[in-house]
């Protein structure tokens, strides 16, 4: 049974009424998961599950992005369902501070996940447990128009200086170097880990976003002042605060911008714009220190137990079901995403098997994003920063000095 | 005592009470109970989720100390001020509508029209009317060999930019209470102002003003407390950027207690506790020149 609701309240409503008249053998599932693919996915996924158990039903509460975002809180105290979507990281750890996800350890221990998804073992652990069981992850990197390369004769740069080179022959050709919208904020911080983790490497810049690092580390300036380069250069599109990351890819569809640091699920929007794939390409985001080892960015999303469902049994069956390798294979075949599983295929999409290749071999660690490996407040406020130096880089110490002060408060 | 006495006695005393007991115990439960809980609340630690930690006047100490609270109380301010360009706009715009011309009722349908749109489309609006790149604002601008100027991302403009786009539905409401206003202007008066010479400004000052103090009044209520509580354009145009410079009070506070990076409620509810001052002592001092006036008479 599928059930689809357009707005939050609609469903929050409903799944009031589902969540008390639960019997045993349904199970409640509530995701966000409202875009086409995403949800094409999780229909599909759902209708396997009920194949292989017959005697489970299960009931799909659909949201909206942003009202999932408060609703969770809601339902995960007063209506929880046996599931839920959510994300790993430091996002997750508020609930389960307050003991509202439920320790899945077991599910882990008893189908082997220790070993099949070990890649995200780590950002699912919090005091020793898993509390939750990832399904599909995606690389970020940078995506750039093949064909303007290739007019202007640039190669694919691989290091800091070529980067800076390409980006001088396209400024010089009238095209701006990098589209971003930073209306939302987090475009700006995906722009700044990839800095930080290529210029003080992964094992830094978790330190940081952990809090054990002062934002006025010599360091942290170090990454500041190559950002500080590439806006000098002219890198970055024009006006970007007024734009959503999805308005910015107009210029880079229009031929007027060749490059975006995006994750990969820029690459749906861009096709459909009429870009084909011999003018898209991907590249890893260059070294900009040769010593550091190459971190790369995927943040994994996640399905939980909340700590109030009903049906815990039934709901850790999904779970296992989640993990395996063929569910895995098939979901992320539809989300076009990667799957967790070591032992899944990959789609056999262009941009999925390099990042594929990208973050299988990379060697400096996996981070998940910097809203995500940050707390809450710290993200905003920094993200807030990273977006006024793209704009004002002049004030940058006055800017680090905010962000310390953040520091010193949240972290205590 | 008679039994029709009594009867009489209860429908005195009593149904005055029955009749405005529902309304009481409404207001109470969901206005003045929770403007108690947010005091209550601003004393505390709380992620809306745990255990609540009782820190006292910690939050408020915080609030000294933070630039986003000011920036957002300097916006206020700003708002506060510049809204009240709405009253004399929809005051003129009522009196060019308050004439008998063929088709008149259409001219004020279209400008009442922007104060039955939703905020939010008033919001969306303005914004593609703004956009650096397509907006038609920088198209104007560009026939005049100006421009683009990038008004929702520039620190320095955007709070005026929003102000303005609030201004629109703002007029269309002060005008509605104007041109209601004028209907109950007396004719004798403007009759004998004519005699006497009356015309233009001197017939608006002396004779048609003091008659639209009612009006006015109200006016100037709405507009700042719309003011104060603007919110929703802040939401929709810029979520409050660019980094942050165009927040105010109402809109810091839900994004310290509600929004995706915030659930702080304790320091939340401490600047809805302020932003609640601020309106509480306006008000005071707006009711008690109010009664002095009224006393006056």
């Amino acid at each position: 049974m599928v059930t689809k609701f357009k707005t939050t309240i609609a469903a929050l409503a409903a799944s009031t009424i589902l969540a008390t008249s639960a019997f045993a053998g349904e199970l409640v599932i509530n995701t966000d998961t409202s875009d086409p693919a995403p949800k094409a996915a999780f229909e599909q996924l759902i209708a396997d599950f009920e194949a292989a158990n017959p005697d489970i039903t299960v009931k799909w509460n659909l949201f909206d992005h942003e009202g999932y975002k408060t609703s969770i809180r809601n339902f995960l105290t007063a209506d929880a369902p046996d599931l839920a979507n959510w994300y790993a990281g430091n996002r997750m750890l508020p609930y389960v501070n307050a003991g509202l996800f439920e320790d899945v350890s077991d599910v882990w221990e008893d189908n082997g996940l220790n070993d099949s998804l070990a890649s995200a073992a780590g950002s699912m652990t919090i005091d020793g447990k898993k509390w939750g069981v990832p399904y599909t992850y995606y690389q970020w990197g940078v995506y750039y128009r093949k064909d303007i390369f290739e007019a202007n004769n640039i190669e694919v740069p691989t290091n800091w200086d070529e980067f800076k080179a390409a980006g001088a022959t396209l400024t010089a050709a009238g095209v701006t170097p990098i589209t971003i919208g930073t209306k939302y904020l987090w475009t700006a911080g995906g722009v700044f880990d990839y800095l930080n983790l290529r210029t003080n490497g992964y094992d830094f810049h978790m330190a940081l976003t952990k809090g054990e690092v002062e934002w006025t580390d010599p360091r942290v300036v170090e990454t500041m002042n190559n950002w500080k380069q590439l806006i000098d250069a002219g890198f970055f599109l024009e006006n970007h605060t007024s734009y959503s990351w999805q308005e910015a890819l107009a210029p880079m569809v229009a031929g007027d911008a060749a490059m975006y640091v995006m994750g990969n699920f820029a690459v749906a929007p861009l096709r459909e714009a009429g870009l084909t794939d011999d003018q898209l390409g991907f590249f890893q985001f260059p070294v900009i220190n040769p010593d550091v080892p190459l971190a790369e960015e995927a943040p994994t999303d996640t399905l939980h137990i909340p700590a109030n469902a009903t049906n815990k049994e039934d709901a850790k069956k999904f779970l296992a079901f989640l993990a395996s390798a063929e569910a895995q294979t098939k979901i992320n075949e539809v989300l076009g995403q990667l799957p967790i599983n070591k032992d899944s295929t990959v789609g056999d999409d262009k941009f999925l098997q390099a990042g594929y290749t990208m973050l299988s071999t990379t060697d400096g660690g996996i981070a998940q994003f910097f809203d995500r490996d940050a707390p809450a407040e710290m993200a905003k406020i920094g993200m807030e920063g990273f977006q006024e130096f793209m704009v004002k880089p002049d004030r940058l110490d006055a800017i680090l000095a905010r962000l310390e002060k953040t520091r010193l408060r949240v972290y205590k | 005592m008679s039994a029709s006495r009594a009867s009489r006695f209860n429908q005195r005393s009593l149904a005055p009470v029955l009749f405005l007991a529902p309304a009481i115990l409404f207001f109470m439960f969901y206005v003045i109970f929770p403007i108690f809980q947010s005091m209550q609340i601003s004393l505390y630690d709380w992620d809306g989720l745990g255990d609540k930690t009782f820190v006292g006047m910690d939050n408020y100490v915080e609030l000294m100390d933070d630039e986003a609270f000011y920036t957002s109380l300097k916006n206020n301010v700003i708002w506060l001020v510049l809204y009240m360009l709405a009253i004399p706009a929809g005051l003129f715009i009522a009196l060019f509508l308050n004439q008998t011309v063929f088709g008149m009722r259409l001219y004020k349908s279209l400008f009442f029209f922007p104060f039955v749109i939703s905020q939010v489309v008033v919001g969306l609006v303005f914004t593609w009317f703004y956009d650096p790149s397509f907006g038609l604002l920088n198209v104007i601008l560009g026939w005049f060999g100006l421009g683009p100027v990038t008004i929702l991302g520039d620190e320095t403009w955007v709070t005026y930019g929003i102000i303005f786009a609030g201004l629109w539905p703002q007029t269309a409401y002060c005008m509605i209470l104007y041109i209601t206003g004028l209907n109950a202007v007396d004719p004798e008066q403007i009759e004998a102002g004519r005699l006497d010479n009356a015309k233009g400004w001197n017939m608006l000052w002396y004779i048609i003003l003091p008659q639209l103090k009612p009006a006015t009044f109200i006016a100037i209520v709405v507009t700042v407390i719309g003011a104060l509580r603007s919110f929703d354009l802040v939401s929709i145009m810029t979520a409050g950027g660019p980094w942050g410079s165009s927040r105010v009070l109402a809109y810091y506070m839900y994004e310290k207690a509600f929004s995706e990076y915030g659930f702080r409620m304790g320091y939340g509810a401490a600047i809805a506790v302020v932003l609640f001052l601020i309106m509480m002592i306006y008000i005071t001092v707006f009711l008690v020149k109010m009664y002095r006036d009224e006393k006056g008479h």
